[in-house]
C-alpha cells in the first residue's frame, strides 16, 4: 500500500485538512479528493496549462506537483473566483463577453494564470499578453478571443470593476 | 424577433467559467472504479500469451479481462463501423480487444479495473503479454508495393479499398490541352488534440437491467446502437449521455473499443467504471487523419482556363477501418468544386498500415484536395507567368451560375449540387482586404532590406450539414419553459446557443426561458450527431419546424383563451398577448397546462393534448459553404522561421445565427490549419512506432504564434433549408495549409523554390533553399 500523510491546505480560503498518498498529484487532490473539479487535466507532463492554479498567489502547474507539497500552502482555483452565485469575476465577464472560450476546458486554467497576470501587469499591450498565456494551450479559439478578454478585463479591473 | 444574427450570450458560458460544468471525467458515482488500458508497443506482433497473475495480486486491483473474458458476453466482438461503399475489397473491424494479434501501436489488449486509477497504471505495467513482433508497414505507398509485409496476418494484402472518381473524358481533354503541368504532392497526418481527451463512465443497473455509459462522444446515438449490437441488449437496456465535452473535432466522434470494454467491466463487476485517456494514450489510441500521397496533373488552355486534371491518389487508412472511405472520396470531390472543371478522373487507393485508424479530423479530407487543386492553380500561373489569382478567378464558378450543378457524386450517390454563393466577389473581397494589389510594392521594400516576403491565396468550397436529418423536440412544460432536445452533440461550438436562439426567435425571444438538452440518447430517441459541420443546417432546421409548430399551437390556444383571433396575438418572453394591448395576456404557463388535460374535462377548441413538436427534417443535399484565405508572410530565410504577417479570410455560411460564434469557429479552425501548415508532426518510425508522443514533441499552436486573424463574411443564404445557413466548424482550416505553402513559396520564388507538401518546418525550408541553390 502506498505511503500516506496528513496535509493541511487552504483552498479558496477554506482550510483542509486530510490525509493524502505521497503519490498523488495536487491536481487529482483537488479534483478526487476535494470535489473541485473546474482544474483540468489536458496533458499530465505540464504542457497545456489546463490545470494551472495559483500556489500563495503564483501560477502553478498541479498536475506536475504532489498534493503533499502543498502542504502549508495557500491554493487558489476557479471555483473561488467569482464573487459570488450570482456576479462573474470581471475576468470571467470579459472572457463571456469576447467569446473567449468555446469548449471551455482549458478555460480555468487559463483564467489562473491570467489572474496573477492581470495583478502584476494591470495594463499590459497584446503582445504581453500572448507571451503571458503562450504556456497554455487551447484548441477551439485560436486565442483571439481569449487576447481581446485579457485586455478587455484589464480595462474593467483598471477601472475597478 | 431578431435572436437570430444577434451576438446574445451563451448558454453555455456560466458553468464552463464557474468551474462547475461537467466533463466526463468529473462524474463521480458511488463505489466507482477506474480503469486502465494495457496497449501494444509493437507495431505488428501475434500474441502468444497473457499472464495476468502479478497484476492480479497487487492490493487494490479488482480485474484484469482480455479478450477471452468478454468473449461470454458479447454477441458481436467487433466494432461494426464502416460507413457502406461498394469499393471496400476487405472488411477490417475493429476487436474489442485484441484476438490473437496486435496491428498498431496503442491497441488496447486487456483492461485492467483497480479502486483507483494510480493502481489500475500500475497493475497494467504488471500484466505480462508475450509478444511475437511481426514485419510492420508504416508507409502506404510502401503497403501497396509487391511483397509488402501484410498489415494483418490473415489479409491477402494492404488495399482496403479502390475507387474511381470522376467525369468526362480527362484523357481526350489533356491529348488536345495547350499546357499540361503534374504535380506529386504529400500532406501529414495530425491529430485532433481536444484540450480534453476522451473519456467513459459505464454504470449498470441490474435492477432495472440497464447500462448507462457517460462518454465524451460527438455521437451518443450511434454509440448506443453500437453497445445494442455488441451486447445484444435493446435500445431500453442502453443509454448513452454526452456531458459537456472538451472539444472534439472529428475523432471522437467514432465508436471506440474503450467505450465497449469500460461498459463491459461495468456489466460483469457490477461496480461502475471510469476510464479517463491520458494524452500519451490520446497520441496513440486516437484517430488521426490527413497522410495522402497524390500525383496529379492539370490540362489549360492558352488563356489558363482549365480543361481537365487527373491523377491518383494513395490514402493511409491506418489499421481498420473506424469509419470508412468518407476522407478520401472528400479529398477528390473536394479538387474540382468551386472550379469549372470539364473532365476530372481521380483513382483512389486505400492502404492498410500498422497505425492508428484514421478518421475525420476537422476538415475531414478537404484541406487535402483543397491543397492539391491549389497547388496545381499555382503552377499554372507561374507556368503562365500569370497573377494567382487571376488564374483562380477565370476558372471559378460565377455566381451567375448558381445554384450549380456539378458532375460529382456525393457519397451517397446524390448529384453534388452548389446551393448558392458567389465565389468571385468572396475571392475579390479578401484579396482587397489583404492589399493583394499593392503587395509587390512591399515585398520589393523588404527586398531592398534583405527581407523576403511573400503572399498566398487559397480558396475553398465545402459541402456542409451532412443529412439525411438530425431530430429536434420543442416542448414548452407546465412551467412555462421552452424545452429542446435534439440528437444533436455539443462538443464546444456552440450547440446550445444555436439552438435556444432559433427556438427562441419563434417562442418569445427570451433565451433564459429556453433550455436545451443534447447528447442524451433517453431524450430523444433519433439522432446522428456532430460531424461534417451538420448540425446548425440539419438540427437547426428541425428546431426551427418544431418551434414554429409549438408557436402555432400555443397562439390557438391564447386566441381561444382570449377570445381574440390568433393573427392580434404575439409571444413576448413567457407571456402571449394581444398585439399593443399588454394587459390582455395569457402566460406560455398557462396554455401549457391548458392542454396537459385536466381527468373528465374536454380540452379547449378540440385541440390535440401537449404543447410540442418534433421534428426531423430531411435534407440530403449539403449546403456549400465558401471562402478565400490570404496569407502575408515573411520568411527569415537563415533560419527558416515563418512570420504570418497578415491573414485574411472571407468566409461564407449563407444566414449567420451568430456572428461572434461563427468568426470563433474560423478563427479556430484557422488556427488549427496554421498548426498543420507549419507546426504539427506527428511522426512514426519505420517499424510504425509513434516517436511524438507529448507536446513536447507534438506541437500546437500557441498564442505567440498566431496572427490576428481578420474574418470577413458574406452572406449567400441556402436555399436548402428554411433558415437559409450553412455550416462553418470545419471550414476555417480547410485553405489554410495552401495558402500558407503558396505564401512561403513566393517568398523564395528568387530561390526558385518549390513546395509540395505540408507541413513544413524552418529546417526544411533552409533544406530547400540550399537544394535550390546547387
Amino acid at each position: 500500500m502506498a505511503e500516506s500523510r496528513n496535509i493541511a491546505v487552504t483552498v479558496n480560503g477554506k482550510r483542509h485538512e486530510q490525509r493524502v498518498e505521497v503519490r498523488l498529484t495536487l491536481a487529482d487532490f483537488l479534483r478526487q479528493q476535494l470535489g473541485l473539479t473546474g482544474t483540468h487535466l489536458g496533458c499530465e507532463h505540464g504542457v497545456c496549462g489546463a490545470c494551472t492554479v495559483l500556489l500563495d498567489g503564483q501560477s502553478a502547474r498541479s498536475c506536475l506537483m504532489l498534493a503533499v507539497q502543498a502542504n502549508e500552502h495557500e491554493i487558489a482555483t476557479v471555483e473561488g473566483l467569482a464573487p459570488s452565485p450570482d456576479t462573474l469575476h470581471p475576468l470571467q465577464e470579459a472572457f463571456r463577453d469576447n467569446h473567449g472560450l468555446q469548449c471551455g476546458f482549458c478555460t480555468p486554467g487559463i483564467l489562473m494564470t491570467l489572474v496573477e497576470f492581470l495583478r502584476d501587469h494591470p495594463d499590459p499591450t497584446e503582445d504581453e499578453v500572448r507571451v503571458a498565456i503562450s504556456g497554455n494551450l487551447c484548441r477551439c479559439t485560436g486565442y483571439q478571443g481569449i487576447v481581446a478578454a485579457a485586455l478587455d478585463a484589464a480595462k474593467r479591473m483598471r477601472k475597478g470593476g | 424577433m431578431g435572436v437570430i444574427g444577434a451576438r446574445v450570450q451563451r448558454l453555455e458560458d456560466p458553468s464552463l467559467l464557474r468551474g462547475n460544468a461537467r466533463f466526463v471525467d468529473d462524474i463521480v458515482l458511488p463505489n466507482m472504479l477506474h480503469a486502465a488500458f494495457v496497449r501494444s508497443p509493437h507495431g505488428h506482433a501475434a500474441i502468444r500469451a497473457i499472464e495476468k497473475k502479478a497484476a492480479l495480486a497487487l492490493s487494490g486491483v479488482h480485474a484484469v479481462l482480455v479478450r477471452d473474458d468478454l468473449v461470454p458476453y458479447m454477441r458481436n466482438e467487433r466494432l461494426v463501423v464502416g460507413l457502406p461503399s461498394s469499393s471496400y475489397k476487405q472488411d477490417l473491424n475493429r476487436p474489442a480487444l485484441a484476438i490473437g494479434e496486435v496491428v498498431y501501436v496503442g491497441e488496447p489488449v486487456a483492461i485492467v479495473v483497480a479502486e483507483d486509477r494510480y493502481i489500475a497504471e500500475d497493475a497494467a505495467a504488471l500484466v505480462e503479454v508475450d509478444y511475437d513482433p511481426l514485419p510492420a508497414v508504416c508507409d502506404c505507398r510502401a503497403a501497396l508495393a509487391p511483397g509488402a509485409p501484410v498489415v494483418h496476418r490473415g489479409a491477402p494484402h494492404n488495399l482496403l479499398a479502390e475507387f474511381r472518381m470522376g467525369y468526362g473524358d480527362a484523357d481526350a481533354a489533356f491529348a488536345k490541352a495547350a499546357h499540361v503541368f503534374r504535380e506529386s504532392l504529400w500532406q501529414h497526418r495530425g491529430g485532433s488534440h481536444s484540450i480534453e481527451c476522451r473519456g467513459a463512465v459505464a454504470s449498470y443497473d441490474a435492477i432495472e437491467d440497464r447500462l448507462t455509459l457517460w462518454s465524451s462522444t460527438q455521437m451518443p446515438h450511434q454509440a448506443m446502437r453500437q453497445l445494442c449490437d455488441m451486447l445484444g441488449r435493446d435500445e431500453n437496456q442502453v443509454r448513452v449521455v454526452t456531458p459537456d465535452v472538451g472539444g472534439g473535432f472529428g475523432p471522437k466522434l467514432v465508436f471506440y473499443p474503450e467505450d465497449v470494454v469500460t461498459a463491459l467491466a461495468a456489466m460483469i463487476l457490477k461496480r461502475p467504471v471510469k476510464w479517463i485517456e491520458d494524452r500519451r494514450e490520446h497520441f496513440v489510441a486516437s484517430t488521426q487523419e490527413r497522410d495522402q500521397y497524390w500525383e496529379c496533373e492539370i490540362a489549360v488552355d492558352r488563356d489558363a482556363r482549365i480543361l481537365g486534371i487527373r491523377g491518383s491518389i494513395i490514402h493511409d487508412h491506418g489499421a481498420y477501418t473506424a469509419r470508412g472511405v468518407n476522407l478520401p472520396h472528400n479529398s477528390a470531390e473536394t479538387v474540382p468544386l468551386q472550379y469549372e472543371v470539364p473532365a476530372y478522373s481521380m483513382n483512389v487507393k486505400v492502404a492498410l498500415t500498422n497505425k492508428v485508424p484514421v478518421t475525420p479530423v476537422r476538415g475531414a479530407g478537404h484541406p487535402q484536395g483543397t491543397f492539391a487543386m491549389e497547388r496545381l492553380l499555382d503552377r499554372v500561373a507561374r507556368e503562365l507567368e500569370l497573377d494567382r489569382a487571376e488564374v483562380r478567378r477565370r476558372n471559378l464558378i460565377p455566381a451567375s451560375k448558381m445554384p450549380y450543378t456539378t458532375q460529382l457524386k456525393a457519397r451517397g450517390g446524390m448529384p453534388v449540387v452548389l446551393d448558392s454563393g458567389d465565389y468571385p466577389r468572396c475571392q475579390q473581397d479578401a484579396l482587397a482586404r489583404a492589399g493583394w494589389a499593392d503587395f509587390p510594392a512591399r515585398r520589393d521594400a523588404a527586398r531592398k532590406a534583405g527581407r523576403y516576403l511573400g503572399i498566398g491565396v487559397a480558396n475553398f468550397c465545402k459541402g456542409t450539414g451532412r443529412g439525411p436529418f438530425e431530430s429536434a423536440t420543442v416542448r414548452i412544460g407546465p412551467s412555462g419553459k421552452v424545452h429542446v432536445y435534439s440528437g444533436a452533440a455539443a462538443m464546444g461550438q456552440s450547440t446550445k446557443t444555436m439552438l435556444a436562439q432559433i427556438v427562441a426567435e419563434q417562442l418569445g425571444s427570451d433565451m433564459e426561458n429556453v433550455t436545451v438538452t443534447t447528447g442524451d440518447t433517453a431524450a430523444i430517441p433519433l439522432g446522428l450527431g456532430g460531424s461534417n459541420s451538420r448540425q446548425t443546417v440539419t438540427a437547426g432546421s428541425s428546431a426551427h419546424l418544431a418551434a414554429l409548430k409549438v408557436r402555432e399551437k400555443a397562439l390557438k390556444i391564447a386566441g381561444h383563451v382570449l377570445e381574440a383571433s390568433e393573427r392580434d396575438l404575439e409571444i413576448d418572453g413567457d407571456q402571449i398577448h394581444v398585439k399593443g394591448v399588454p394587459g390582455m395576456k395569457v402566460s406560455l404557463a398557462k396554455i401549457a397546462r391548458t392542454v396537459a388535460g385536466t381527468a373528465g374535462y374536454a380540452l379547449p377548441g378540440g385541440v390535440a393534448p401537449g404543447l410540442e413538436a418534433t421534428e426531423c427534417a430531411v435534407i440530403d443535399d449539403m449546403a456549400h459553404a465558401n471562402g478565400t484565405a490570404v496569407v502575408e508572410v515573411e520568411v527569415d530565410v537563415e533560419t527558416g522561421a515563418v512570420e504570418l504577417r497578415k491573414f485574411v479570410v472571407v468566409h461564407d455560411c449563407g444566414r449567420i445565427v451568430h456572428p461572434t460564434i461563427v468568426d470563433g469557429q474560423i478563427i479556430g479552425g484557422t488556427a488549427h490549419g496554421i498548426g498543420n501548415a507549419l507546426f504539427e508532426w506527428m511522426g512514426f518510425d519505420e517499424n510504425a512506432q509513434p516517436v511524438t508522443t507529448t507536446f513536447a514533441d507534438y506541437l500546437l499552436v500557441t498564442a505567440t504564434e498566431m496572427p490576428h486573424i481578420e474574418v470577413a463574411h458574406h452572406e449567400s443564404p441556402s436555399p436548402l433549408n428554411p433558415l437559409g445557413v450553412k455550416g462553418v466548424g470545419e471550414c476555417g482550416v480547410i485553405p489554410v495549409a495552401a495558402a500558407i505553402v503558396s505564401a512561403v513559396e513566393d517568398a523564395l520564388s528568387p530561390f526558385g523554390v518549390h513546395i509540395a507538401q505540408a507541413p513544413i518546418f524552418p529546417a526544411q525550408i533552409v533544406a530547400m533553399i540550399e537544394q535550390a541553390h546547387r
